[in-house]
C-alpha cells in the first residue's frame, strides 16, 4: 500500500487503529484551546456541537466505516463563514448574535466528511485588514510570541512585561485559522483569501496557507468581501494536508455560479525526487520596497536551493506589478461598497432603534454596526462608482486588473512553470507598532506581495521556510497556472522537505502522543 | 482637489454611512490621491476585465425549476422586528434630511 503523507493521514491511520479516539482527540483539542485563550484565536467555540460530531466518528470508527480521512479530524473555520445554528459575527457588531440558519458549502462538505468543527476563528472586521487586530473581539495575538524561539531572542527586561508589551501579530486577516493551527488546537482551518488574507498569517504563524485559483472551491455562505476575487482558504500544518482539503472542498457547486464546472478529481502529492524539468520564475518587481534583508536572502537563498537540485531558474517580469494594489484598493472598495449594502438591520443582524424612516434606521444601524475601516471603504467604493467617477476609477481598474492578469499568461507561456516570492516583506511586527499605522496603510503595504495572485485568479501557497533573526517565522510563496493546483502542491512539498521549518515550542502546550503530533527535525534552513 | 461638501453628502446619502469626523474625510482624499495612480498605466485599446473566469463561460443561466424555499422560519428568526411572515421596517418614502438639516459632521466643515 502507498505510503500516505501529511499529518490528517497519520491522525486518520491511528483512528483506524484505536490508538487514539475522535472523542478524545476533540476533548485534548477544547482542553488546548481553554489553555490558548490568552492567543484570542477563538471567537466561539463549539464544545457541544464538537463533542456530538466527534462521537458520532466514533461510532462509525467502532463499525469500520469511517467517512474518509477528516472522520474526526477537529477543525476551525474562519468566523466569516455561515454554520448552521453557531453565531457569525465577521468580528462585527453588525453580525453580533447573527446564527446562521444554513452552512457554507465548505463548510457542509467538511461536516459530511466527518470533520469535527471546534469553533469559529477571529479575524478583522469584515475580512477587512492585514493584523487581524481590527475586529470587535480584539487583536489575536500570534502564538509564536509565546515560543521560546521568539523569547530567546528577546532583549529581555522583566520576563511579565515582556509577554504583555512584546507579542507579536498574526498578519491577517485569517490571523485566527491561522493562530490555531499553528498553537495545535486543531489540524486544519479555513480562512478566505482576497488579497492575501490566507498567505500573510501563515507566513507570520509558520503555517502552510494555500490560496486556491478563483472558480475551485464554492464561494456559497462565504460572506462576500469581493465577489471577483474572493477564495476560501486553507491553513495546515502541512502541504499534504493542504492537498487533503482541497480535495474534500473543491469542485462545482451550483449554488456557487462561479464555480467552474469541470470535473475536480482530488489527488495524493507525489514526493518529487527530480526538479530538473521545473522551470522557476523569480519575478524582479517583487523585490519591493521595504523587502527585508533577511527576507530577500532567504528568497535567494530558495533560489539557489531550486537551481542546486537542477531545475531552471530564471528571472521574469510581471511589470504591472506596482499597480497591482492601487488597482485593487479601487475594485475592492467597489465591490465592497455594493456587498456591504446589504445590511441594513432589516433581516438580520444588528438593528438601531431609530423609527422615523427608513432610511434614518438604515443609516443609523450602519454607524453602529460598522467600525471605521469598514465605512471607510463603503465611502471610498461609492466615490469611485459615481458616474462621473465610473470610467475613470473602476472602469480603469478593470482595464488594468486585465494588464496584470496578463502580465503573468506572458510569463507562464514562456516557459515558467512555478513563480517563487517572497510572502511578506518582513517577519510579524510587535502589535504595538503595528497599530502605529492606520489599516488602510497597513493593508496598502502588507498586501504588496500577495494580492496580484488573486488579481489573476491564480493559485499561491505560503510554505513556512525559516525562523527570522528575532525567532518569528518567515515563509516564501509559490504561484502557480490556474487550476495546476497539482503542479504547484507538488513543488511546494519538495521545498517544505528541503527546509525543515522548525515545530513551535511553546511551553504552554503539553506534548500529545508521538503518533498524533508529526515531529520535524530540528534542523532548519537558515 | 479636494471633494466637495456637496459630493461628500451626496456619498453619505447614497452609502448610508456617515464620515463621523474629519478623519474620515481625510481618509477619503487619501483614498483618491492613491487611487490617482492609476492614471500613469496606459490601458489604451485594453478591455475592462470583469471575471478572470471570462475564458470559461461558467457563468451559466440554469433552468428555472424550484429546488428549494419553504424557509420562511428560518429567514424570519434573524429579524428583529417582525409582523406574522413580514419584515417590519419604519416608513418608508421619507428621505434623508437635507446636509443642512442633518446631524452630520459635515455641517461644521
Amino acid at each position: 500500500a502507498a505510503l500516505k503523507h501529511g499529518l490528517c493521514s497519520q491522525v486518520s491511520a491511528a483512528l483506524k487503529e484505536g490508538r487514539v479516539t475522535p472523542t478524545e482527540l476533540c476533548q485534548r483539542c477544547l482542553a488546548l484551546i481553554k489553555s490558548t485563550k490568552f492567543l484570542n484565536a477563538y471567537i466561539t467555540v463549539a464544545e457541544e456541537t464538537a463533542l456530538k460530531q466527534a462521537e458520532e466518528s466514533e461510532e462509525r470508527y467502532k463499525r469500520g466505516q469511517p467517512l474518509g480521512i477528516l472522520d474526526g479530524i477537529p477543525i476551525a473555520v474562519k468566523d466569516n463563514f455561515n454554520t448552521a445554528g453557531i453565531e457569525t459575527t465577521c468580528a462585527s457588531n453588525m453580525l453580533k448574535g447573527y446564527i446562521s440558519p444554513y452552512n457554507a458549502t465548505v463548510v457542509q462538505k467538511l461536516l459530511d466528511q466527518g470533520a469535527v468543527l471546534l469553533g469559529k476563528t477571529n479575524l478583522d472586521e469584515f475580512a477587512m485588514g492585514s493584523g487581524s487586530t481590527d475586529g470587535v473581539f480584539g487583536p489575536v495575538r500570534n502564538p509564536w510570541s509565546y515560543s521560546k524561539q521568539y523569547k530567546e531572542k528577546s532583549v529581555s527586561k522583566s520576563h511579565s512585561e515582556d509577554e504583555e508589551s512584546n507579542w507579536v501579530i498574526t498578519g491577517g486577516s485569517s490571523g485566527g485559522s491561522a493562530a490555531a493551527v499553528s498553537s495545535f488546537t486543531c489540524f486544519a482551518a479555513l480562512g478566505s483569501d482576497t488579497g492575501g488574507s490566507t498567505r500573510n498569517p501563515a507566513a507570520h504563524c509558520g503555517v502552510v496557507g494555500l490560496k486556491p485559483t478563483y472558480g475551485l472551491i464554492s464561494r456559497h455562505g462565504l460572506i462576500p468581501l469581493v465577489n471577483s476575487m474572493d477564495v476560501p482558504g486553507i491553513l495546515t500544518r502541512c502541504v499534504d494536508d493542504a492537498a487533503v482539503l482541497l480535495g474534500s472542498l473543491a469542485g462545482h457547486d451550483p449554488k456557487d455560479s462561479t464555480t467552474v464546472q469541470d470535473d475536480f478529481k482530488p489527488f495524493e502529492l507525489p514526493n518529487l525526487t527530480d526538479v530538473s524539468k521545473l522551470s522557476i520564475g523569480i519575478p524582479k518587481e517583487y523585490h519591493a520596497p521595504g523587502l527585508s534583508s533577511e527576507i530577500l536572502a532567504l528568497w535567494s537563498k530558495a533560489a539557489d536551493l531550486f537551481k542546486n537540485a537542477g531545475a531552471k531558474v530564471v528571472e521574469v517580469s510581471l511589470p504591472h506589478t506596482r499597480y497591482s494594489i492601487v488597482c485593487y484598493h479601487v475594485l475592492c472598495t467597489a465591490e465592497v461598497a455594493s456587498n456591504m449594502a446589504r445590511f441594513d438591520g432589516l433581516e438580520y443582524g444588528h438593528r438601531s432603534d431609530k423609527k422615523e424612516s427608513t432610511e434614518s434606521m438604515y443609516a443609523a444601524t450602519r454607524r453602529e454596526g460598522f467600525n471605521d475601516v469598514v465605512r471607510g471603504r463603503i465611502l471610498s467604493g461609492n466615490y469611485f462608482l459615481l458616474k462621473q467617477n465610473y470610467e475613470k476609477y473602476f472602469v480603469k481598474a478593470q482595464k488594468v486588473r486585465r494588464l496584470i492578469a496578463n502580465d503573468f499568461i506572458k510569463v507562464f507561456r514562456s516557459g515558467v512553470d512555478i513563480l517563487l516570492t517572497p510572502t511578506t516583506l518582513t517577519d510579524a511586527a510587535p502589535y504595538t507598532e503595528f497599530i502605529q499605522e492606520d489599516n488602510r496603510t497597513r493593508s496598502a503595504q502588507d498586501d504588496v506581495l500577495t494580492q496580484a495572485a488573486n488579481m489573476a485568479g491564480l493559485p499561491a501557497i505560503n510554505v513556512p521556510t525559516a525562523l527570522s533573526e528575532r525567532g518569528l517565522p518567515v515563509g516564501l510563496q509559490f504561484i502557480g497556472r490556474s487550476f495546476q493546483e497539482k503542479q504547484l502542491l507538488t513543488v511546494a512539498k519538495w521545498f517544505e522537505k528541503q527546509v525543515q521549518f522548525p515545530m513551535i515550542q511553546l511551553e504552554e502546550v503539553k506534548r500529545h502522543d508521538n503518533v498524533v503530533f508529526q515531529h520535524q527535525k530540528s534542523a532548519s534552513f537558515s | 482637489q479636494e471633494v466637495s461638501v456637496e459630493v461628500l453628502g451626496h456619498l453619505e446619502h447614497l452609502a448610508l454611512v456617515d464620515f463621523r469626523d474629519s478623519e474620515g474625510v481625510e481618509r477619503l482624499q487619501k483614498a483618491i490621491q492613491f487611487a490617482d495612480q492609476l492614471h500613469e498605466v496606459n490601458t489604451d485599446g485594453m478591455e475592462p476585465m470583469d471575471s478572470v473566469l471570462e475564458d470559461r463561460w461558467c457563468v451559466y443561466l440554469r433552468e428555472d425549476d424550484v429546488t428549494e424555499g419553504n424557509c420562511t422560519k428560518d429567514l424570519l428568526e434573524n429579524a428583529r422586528e417582525k409582523v406574522e411572515e413580514y419584515f417590519v421596517a419604519p416608513p418608508g418614502n421619507i428621505p434623508l434630511p437635507k446636509l443642512e438639516e442633518r446631524d452630520t459632521f459635515l455641517q461644521s466643515s
